[in-house]
């Protein structure tokens, strides 16, 4: 795909994103609001893996502690201001990604998918066992965020519209965010640390700094979306947390193809809708409540037969048809 | 704390770090040797649960035996299992990326958890231990403590004793030692590689099996166990160091006292222990305590 | 003149348990020199080297560069100090293009992470550096081809072009000549020739005819230690060397 044609494709998905809310009803409109949250998860985690070339296997912390902190620091009885719960729930995300990262950087390979997905359940059993996180019933927001400028009220989160509308602007500022950010020389720094590290260090490149600059970037972008994610619904619980959603998201950067920020896009989509796909009763009756075997054997085949995901596609078929071309 | 309660405790401990040990000496033995990392190890651990359930009433009705039979029926079980899976789905998973492996055998777990589902369901089960093993006996004057859990710390040491000895003193422990550090060599000597490492998986897989059945009257038979001990697998051969069967009982050890003490003496915190201390490990040992070659 | 020593082990020693991989050496490297270490298999260069650049720590001794004691500094930081250095095998980035492999390197002397709204390639200098080592390594032609699909010896040519791309003063280079033809070595030695100029070179070689027509100084390793340090016909006449080393070839 050429550089013009990516943007197209690009630009058309907002543009189909800011206009779905004309011909979808309340569950669409909930359903794509919450596949743009993963997209901006999933997006946060190509950062790290398909960027910098860190699996990270903990992801799930920063989405749930952006999600536990929006709910947390809202006061309990009005709506707090976006102004500063936004940010604050993000930088609670950054602040634990800098400690995890600090940790675990100085771990390699293997080692370091191990050891991200031991402290991202070590934040689970915070908010499990403890009662700070309101224990395994979670906890209810009682007051959705605004936005008060002048005494304006610019945004109110208490409706689907504006949240899919605010998630929507996120996502576009995220990933505009991002495509610059990999662009610039930080950008072009974590795309050699992945090529090569040793020739990064040989030649003068400290590559520490980057890679925990990098996940402390990942993860605040994690928390944001999981702000969004705890706002939306107006409840968290631990699950937020939990590694088969951290194994989620690795799933939508992978299906969707690595290295490429509209994999993210894709792969989230993508996701979300096999999840409904194998959830549905229509389709499958009584065995839906199994459609964890759906979604295991999809996960097996794509990463076998996939390997360049879903944007790897178009290459795939152009490949075959020159080859049957140059057969003839 | 009284002295017969330490002690109890400490039994516990031993009980506990032992057990992990069985499990996570498999799953360093697997990525050690074979460079695989595979997350449905845990799920071993619970299909070795539930098979201790399941096939009771079975092995009580057809062979006349009791639990022993059972455990000898799982055995030969599981390492049929180990040898097909390993044929039919983590040979191909050796030349692939750790990303890979990961997301595969993650998709693994997914397909077990729910074939356990379909076949035996969700609910919890208790499993009793058998008569023989099911008393107690006395620790002082007034404590006593179930010979049950003797008998798992008996069985789990035995069994590590019984991995030293094959693979310090037999032809095919040198066999797999060499593989881990050198695939090509060992093959161009001759040895047959595939049959190696279905043998070292087949092994692998046998042992969480079997940790699973022992365990089962002792730590009850639920459908997230197997994710539970897989994450606390990863913790053992992080702060042990992977590859090393060595780090994996000092550290199985060490889990085993922080957790068993820590539910005594910090209930709410337990769970976040074991966890801070990796943490500490790591910042003066990035590699673990005894990192392999 | 002993103003013009760049880089200078001294005593150096490294310990692997009850293992010494190199004992008690000492070597100095001048402006307008090639120095050639060799030795057979096991006798310690690579990890000599290792400790020149900063990837091993020594046990004991001490690493000046440029007049400083650098024997605790990382390797990054020696690196944007003036040191460079190539590796036997290549650690070329294989999917970028030659270009952007050369301007990449490049960057490491303009780094500027913080502006994120930049584009990398905007960065004039880098693009300067990238073109003008690109050129002197030979490949001014070969620009905007992928790395990984270049020809062995045009990747070890790459493999230089990135150490100079970030303007060092000192060139480890450990077997730049590892895999080549007659045809690429010639080429690589002229190259060598021409960079010893302004340069400070260790040059680590198994390739014994090159390392006698562009070394100035050889220093002969066995089992750790310096058996010689001379000229190449000092060394060629040497009895402990003809007898250790090249009496084996």
């Amino acid at each position: 795909m050429t550089d013009r044609s990516r943007i197209v494709f690009v630009a058309l998905c907002g543009l189909a994103l800011a206009a779905y809310p004309l011909a979808a009803g309340a569950f669409g409109l909930d359903l794509v609001t919450k596949i743009m949250v993963y997209a901006i998860f999933a997006l946060s985690l190509e950062l790290l893996v398909g960027a910098t070339g860190l699996v990270c296997f903990g992801h799930a912390a920063f989405f749930g502690i952006g999600a536990y902190a929006a709910l947390l620091l809202s006061p309990s009885s009005d709506a707090a201001s976006l102004l500063w719960l936004l940010p604050a729930s993000v930088g609670a995300a950054a602040l634990f990604a800098l400690m995890m990262g600090a940790l675990s950087l100085r771990t390699q390979g293997v080692y370091f998918i191990m050891v991200t997905l031991a402290f991202a359940q070590m934040a689970y059993y915070v908010v499990h066992d403890t009662p700070l996180g309101g224990g395994s019933d979670g906890i209810y927001l009682s007051a959705k965020p605004v936005l008060v400028i002048a005494g304006l009220r610019l945004i109110d989160l208490d409706q689907a519209l504006p949240i899919y509308f605010f998630t929507l602007a996120c996502l576009v500022a995220v990933f505009g965010f991002l495509a610059l950010l990999l662009r610039s020389r930080f950008g072009r720094a974590l795309a050699g640390i992945k090529a090569n590290e040793q020739r990064m260090r040989a030649t003068g490149f400290s590559t520490y700094p980057y890679k925990l600059a990098a996940f402390v970037i990942s993860g605040g972008i994690a928390g944001l979306a999981g702000f969004l994610f705890g706002v939306k619904d107006g409840y968290v619980n631990p699950e937020l947390m939990s590694w088969h959603l951290s194994g989620a998201v690795l799933i939508m950067i992978i299906l969707g193809g690595l290295g490429h920020l509209r994999g993210a896009l894709i792969g989230a989509f993508a996701f979300a809708l096999l999840q409904e796909f194998f959830k549905s009763e229509l389709i499958f009756g009584g065995f839906a409540k199994h459609w964890h075997l759906g979604l295991g054997l999809t996960i097996i085949a794509s990463v076998a037969l996939l390997p360049h995901g879903l944007v790897g596609l178009p290459a795939r078929w152009r490949a075959r048809r020159q080859g049957r071309k140059a057969a003839l | 704390m009284d002295f017969s309660t330490f002690l109890i405790q400490c039994l516990n401990s031993l009980q506990y770090g032992l057990l992990l040990f069985l499990v996570a000496s498999g799953l360093t033995l697997i990525f050690g040797i074979m460079g695989v990392i595979n997350l449905a190890h845990g799920s071993f651990y619970m299909i070795g649960a539930y098979m201790a359930f399941a096939l009771a009433p079975v092995v009580g009705s057809t062979l006349g035996g009791g639990f022993f039979a059972t455990l000898g029926v799982g055995v030969v079980l599981a390492v049929m299992l180990g040898y097909g899976l390993e044929w039919a789905f983590f040979s191909f998973l050796y030349e692939r990326e750790h990303l890979q492996q990961v997301l595969m055998t993650y998709g693994l777990i997914l397909v077990f958890e729910e074939l356990r589902s379909l076949m035996v369901g969700d609910d919890v089960h208790g499993v009793a231990p058998p008569p023989l093993l099911a008393g107690t006996i006395a620790l002082g004057e007034m404590m006593t403590y179930p010979v049950y859990r003797l008998f798992i710390s008996g069985v789990c040491l035995a069994l590590a004793l019984g991995m030293y000895l094959v693979l310090t003193r037999t032809r095919l422990g040198m066999m797999i030692r060499a593989g881990s550090s050198n695939r090509e060599m060992v093959q161009s000597l001759g040895v047959d590689i595939k049959f190696l490492y279905r043998v070292v998986f087949a092994a692998g897989l046998g042992l969480a099996v079997l940790a699973g059945m022992v365990a089962a009257p002792v730590s009850s038979v639920y459908p997230g166990m197997g994710n539970q001990v897989l994450i606390i697998c990863f913790v053992v051969v992080v702060i042990g160091g992977i590859g090393s069967i060595r780090g994996a009982l000092l550290a199985s050890l060490l889990i085993g006292v922080v957790d068993t003490f820590g539910k005594v003496i910090l209930p709410q915190a337990a769970g976040v222990l074991v966890y801070l201390m990796m943490a500490l490990i790591l910042l003066c040992k990035p590699k673990g305590l005894f990192a392999a070659g | 003149m002993s103003q013009d020593i760049l880089l200078r082990g001294i005593g150096i020693t490294r310990r692997w348990g009850g293992l010494v991989a190199v004992d008690q050496v000492s070597i100095a490297l001048t402006r307008g020199e090639v120095h050639a270490v060799i030795g057979t298999n096991g006798a310690g260069k690579s990890t000599l080297i290792n400790i020149l650049s900063g990837e091993t720590p020594p046990s004991a001794g001490q690493v000046e560069l440029l007049g400083q004691d650098v024997t605790r500094w990382s390797q990054p930081r020696r690196a944007r100090a003036g040191l460079g250095r190539s590796y036997q095998r290549n650690t070329i980035y294989p999917g970028f293009t030659v270009f952007e492999n050369c301007r990449l390197a490049a960057q490491a002397r303009h780094q500027q992470p913080w502006a994120w709204w930049q584009s990398a390639q905007a960065c004039e200098a880098s693009q300067a550096a990238a073109h003008s080592s690109a050129q002197r390594a030979g490949l001014g032609d070969a620009l905007d081809r992928v790395a990984g699909a270049l020809s062995h010896g045009q990747k070890r040519q790459l493999e230089i072009a990135m150490c100079l791309a970030t303007a060092p003063e000192v060139l480890l280079l450990d077997e730049p000549l590892a895999g080549m033809g007659a045809e690429e070595t010639e080429r690589m030695l002229a190259l060598l020739a021409e960079l010893k100029a302004s340069h400070a070179m260790l040059l680590v070689e198994h390739d014994m005819d090159a390392v006698f027509r562009i070394a100035d100084l050889i220093t002969v390793m066995v089992n750790g230690t310096v058996i010689a340090t001379g000229t190449p016909d000092v060394v060629r006449n040497h009895a402990e060397v003809q007898i250790a080393y090249l009496g084996q070839q």
